[in-house]
């Protein structure tokens, strides 16, 4: 047990508890809810267990759901998310990602932006296009998911400010 | 074989990504095939739990407009009290609890949701309080939905605002009747489809559930025509019913069981599928 698993292990029953209590019942104009939790995968270290990220992505996709009494759509965006993270990684910060010390919570730069909003589009695609599961609607089923990417944006960024470590 | 554990183990993480995509895909489909009921739900221990320590707190926020809303449902059977003609001579109707159609359960809706195609809402009571799947749920102003899954303490409904709702509903004036379904696009409002197009219906007739239906009682109200269109194609009506509930804020429900349902059912089912509930 080192502090790297402590943190992830306090970030995900954290960031779930603040998604399950608060942020599911803000309902923005009657429909909208960011869902930042999808942090605790964007924040994972860069060069960790891809297993584990994989297998703690599905289970808090699925908790999520659970809360939410979608099934499915969010266990799987958080899956193919867990997955593609290595690739976002290479396009947002160059090919030998592996080798720098990459901290996502830290000061907002252009990479870091890019990362970030490549990993909410990709989530919130997902998840929106498998929860309502009706090509008759996807107009407003891709106005749905960028109006949410853009509220998952404002609040992720915010949540990464308040949460960032003091400078050691 | 040395060649396959080699493959295995070099493609460990897609394959396990497989897997868990694969289960999740799973759980997504079924949850959108109708019948199939789905295979995560809130009505659990956990979530329940949550969700009611969640509702304890913000019921302290809206305690005015409950009491409000209780004494609005006193003033509105109190008046249907005073109303009735000649109570002194009346014979005494005396019905045995036990020949009563419906029982009513009383609950409170710890976890509402009405932001997406399908909304389920949690309640505080379950099984162990005699909630049973298909079970209509409803307020003081009119439907709300029906008992979708229950737990111990738990039970989920799915909403008026779900889009597998269906329920057998009649315009109140001339008992033409229809199915009450969702479209997904508006709070405040339902569809009332297959009216058929000798009915006279005028926008601001109230519309009730049926007789047909197995889950509520005859006259529950549900709302108003709002606007009427038509099917080109069935050349049936299609109305837009404004619903007398606000779906976006409840709180205390009644749960209605008809006791005859089974028997209904299995007399239906001898005779013809239905799929109206």
């Amino acid at each position: 047990m080192n502090s790297t698993v402590l943190v992830n292990i306090f970030r995900f029953i954290g960031l779930l508890t603040l998604q399950v209590m608060v942020l599911n019942h803000i309902n923005l104009f009657g429909f909208l809810n960011p869902y930042p939790y999808i942090l605790f995968i964007l924040l994972f270290p860069v060069n960790g267990n891809r297993a584990a990220l994989l297998v703690s992505a599905f289970f808090l996709g699925l908790c999520v759901d659970m809360f939410l009494d979608t099934s499915g759509p969010h266990a799987a965006a958080c899956v193919v998310l867990a997955y593609v993270r290595r690739n976002y990684f290479k396009l947002a910060f160059g090919v030998s990602f592996e080798y720098q010390t990459i901290k996502i919570n830290d000061r907002l730069s252009p990479e870091r932006f890019s990362f970030i909003l490549m990993c909410i589009v990709t989530h919130h695609l997902i998840l929106y296009l498998l929860e309502v599961f009706n090509l008759g609607l996807i107009f407003s089923t891709l106005l749905n998911a960028l109006y949410t990417t853009i509220f998952t944006l404002i609040i992720s960024l915010i949540v990464i400010y308040l949460i960032k470590p003091a400078k050691e | 074989m040395q060649q396959i554990f080699n493959f295995l183990y070099k493609n460990s993480i897609f394959l396990l990504f497989l897997l868990l995509l694969g289960i999740s895909l799973i759980f997504t489909i079924q949850s959108h095939s109708y019948h199939r009921s789905r295979a995560v739900s809130s009505a659990n221990a956990v979530s329940g739990y949550v969700y009611e320590q969640v509702n304890n707190i913000k019921a302290y926020f809206n305690l005015r407009e409950q009491n409000q809303a209780l004494a609005f449902e006193n003033a509105r059977l109190q008046s249907l009290l005073y109303n009735t003609q000649d109570t002194a001579n009346r014979p005494e109707i005396k019905i045995d609890p036990a020949f009563a159609d419906y029982k009513v359960i009383q609950g409170k809706v710890i976890k509402n949701a009405f932001s997406r195609q399908k909304n389920y809402l949690t309640l505080n009571i379950g099984y162990n309080d005699g909630v049973r799947k298909d079970m209509g749920v409803l307020s003081s102003r009119g439907v709300v939905g029906y008992i979708e899954q229950t737990s111990a303490n738990y039970a989920t409904v799915i909403s008026v605002l779900n889009k597998d709702f269906r329920l057998g509903a009649k315009i109140k004036k001339n008992n033409h009747f229809g199915t009450l379904t969702w479209n997904g696009k508006n709070t405040g409002y339902a569809q009332l489809t297959d009216v058929p197009r000798l009915a006279e219906v005028t926008v601001g007739d109230t519309i009730v559930t049926g007789a047909e239906s197995t889950i509520f009682p005859e006259n529950i109200p549900i709302g108003t025509i709002y606007k009427v269109n038509r099917n080109t194609v069935t050349n049936y009506f299609e109305l837009d019913i404004k619903l007398f509930n606000d779906m976006t804020s409840l709180d205390y429900i009644y749960i209605v069981e008809n006791k005859h349902r089974d028997e209904i059912i299995k007399l239906e089912e001898a005779t013809t599928p239905t799929t109206t509930k």
